[in-house]
């Protein structure tokens, strides 16, 4: 009996551990949202006590980057440390930092001095929770307004992982598909599958509605983009889905993500988010450098060799920087 | 209280009585996951456990093989099926069965193996087949542990069967995990209630069914000992 009793906690544990990591990531900026939690408290832990002799942080005159505790964040601070240390200047990572009610406060009281963010999401999940911005630079010009005054965004790549509406190359060529309007025609014949959330978001069910006049067949409560949304898609469980838009599937298999023509779904550009006590114009100047390069297919590319691949992180950044001549 | 009063406030409102996605229609899909999921462990774990109870082959592999597959998880179970078999009823399936297995399977195993040498000697003497002695005396003398795996199980399931919800599927874990993922936190009391309450039937369902189908003289038996 004690078996199948603790059996049913751990079952239940698993499911809290599940949704609750479901419902924290209503950003859209990750495809690993679910990793746990847990890191980030140890990490902010050790970067709060800054007498701790073995952390690298603030005043030691090296700069740090931070990231989030998923794939994407950590191959993006790799990026910015690599080029960082290719102009001389010496940059360190501190990697999985947990979400951003972690490790905000941290580069915020200059512990750590470049993140790798989302401007949407930085936007919306902590600057202003009620903004109804969209577009990047819309989007940008609020950050910049009402970011605390010891922050600020530098310039925002052109890579965006935002949520979308995604469809299998199959089903984009039999209905000649390239945005989300082109779904009008055939969007009551379809299943939408999306996270649980996405039936009350403004910019889910409600948001494709009021902005393109969609009203699909009927909606699959599935998971963040992970790997039920991907199987459903693949499976055809559901003709449609919102998948983010540098999730590797895409690139494995061949999905189509339709073009947010009336931005229904808030820019997701990468953005460095800088602490700005610590800047000078070198620092600047390679950040931005970076994101002038870094497009969403770039992006996509590395995320597909880090994660399905499981290429190196250093590797992936080292080889995109001396690509476009910044390593 | 407060718990109570606030998931009951959730699940007494008019609204969430009504439409596709309403109590009602959850309860009866939640039931149906549970129930297709139980008849099917049931089929095959009620016959093996008489067949290893009776004739004592192969007890010790197979109870401990059940006792072992009882650490399986379930969720990673789910989500290794929609990678392998997509969307399928076995998707949902297989993992609820194997969940309700092992506590039947053991629990008939005991209960058959455990009655009396002396009776069984008593059904041979009196000429009874190999059949006639399964059927007529330790199944029914069984009977009490057998309910008590069938009970097992179904709590397990009917529990468990929430997990459907994560692969967009309906049940009662649909309001679990819809009202996690939008923060509306009364439907995840609500629903959590729902299947609390549900489970609670399922004791109270064995309580009467153990009243009608125990033998009386082994229920006698029971209170007097």
């Amino acid at each position: 009996m004690f078996s199948s009793r603790a059996r049913i906690i751990g079952g239940l544990a698993a499911v809290t551990v599940f949704a609750v990591s479901a419902c924290s990531s209503s950003s859209s900026s990750s495809s690993s949202s679910s990793t746990s939690a847990a890191p980030a408290t140890s990490a902010s832990a050790s970067t709060s006590t800054s007498s701790n002799p073995l952390s690298n942080g603030g005043g030691s005159g090296s700069i740090v980057v931070g990231s989030a505790n998923f794939p994407e964040s950590e191959l993006l601070a790799e990026v910015y440390v690599l080029a960082l240390q290719a102009k001389g200047i010496k940059a360190t990572a501190k990697l999985n930092i947990g979400a951003r009610e972690a490790y905000y406060p941290q580069v915020e009281k200059g512990t750590i001095a470049v993140f790798p963010e989302y401007n949407g999401s930085l936007l919306s999940g902590e600057v202003d929770k009620n903004t109804t911005a969209k577009t990047t630079s819309a989007v940008d010009a609020e950050l910049a307004a009402k970011l605390p005054s010891s922050l600020e965004v530098l310039n925002p790549a052109s890579a965006v992982d935002s949520d979308s509406v995604t469809v299998t190359a199959a089903t984009a060529a039999k209905y000649h598909l390239k945005t989300i309007a082109d779904l009008k025609p055939y969007a009551a014949n379809m299943v939408l599958g999306a996270p649980p959330e996405f039936k009350t978001r403004s910019d889910g069910i409600a948001g494709l509605k009021a902005n393109y006049g969609l009203t699909f067949k009927s909606f699959d409560p599935l998971d963040e983009a992970g790997p039920i949304t991907i199987a459903a898609l693949q499976d055809g469980k559901v003709q449609a889905a919102d998948v983010f838009t540098t999730t590797p599937a895409i690139l494995a298999d061949h999905f189509v993500v339709l073009a947010d023509t009336k931005a229904n779904f808030a820019a997701q550009n990468v953005i460095p988010l800088v602490y700005k006590p610590d800047m000078n114009p070198t620092i600047i100047a390679v950040l931005n450098a970076i994101s002038a390069k870094l497009t969403t297919n770039a992006l996509l590319q590395m995320d597909n060799a880090v994660i399905t691949e499981h290429a190196n992180y250093s590797t992936v950044a080292s080889a995109f920087l001396q690509a476009e001549g910044l390593g | 209280m407060s718990y109570f009063s606030y998931a009951w406030g959730w699940v007494t409102q008019s609204a969430h009585w009504q439409g596709a996605d309403s109590i009602p229609h959850q309860i009866l899909a939640h039931l149906g996951y549970s129930g297709l999921a139980l008849l099917i462990a049931a089929v095959i774990a009620i016959p093996a456990g008489v067949v290893i109870g009776h004739t004592g082959r192969g007890s010790v592999t197979v109870i401990n093989v059940a006792n072992a597959w009882r650490a399986i998880p379930t969720l990673g179970l789910l989500i290794m099926l929609v990678l392998l078999l997509g969307f399928s009823y076995l998707t949902w399936l297989v993992p609820l069965v194997a969940l309700g297995v092992p506590p039947i399977l053991v629990n008939v195993y005991e209960g058959v193996a455990g009655v009396d040498p002396g009776v069984k000697d008593a059904a041979r003497g009196a000429g009874m087949t190999a059949w006639q002695q399964v059927t007529r005396v330790e199944v029914p003398m069984a009977l009490p542990l057998i309910l008590v795996g069938l009970r097992t199980a179904t709590i397990f399931v009917v529990a468990t069967a929430t997990l459907a919800a994560q692969i967009g599927l309906g049940g009662l874990g649909r309001f679990i995990i819809d009202g996690l993922a939008s923060t509306d936190y009364s439907q995840v009391a609500g629903g959590a209630l729902l299947v609390i309450m549900l489970a609670v039937l399922v004791l109270v369902f064995f309580a009467i069914l153990d009243r009608l189908v125990v033998p009386a003289g082994l229920r006698k038996q029971r209170r007097s000992e």
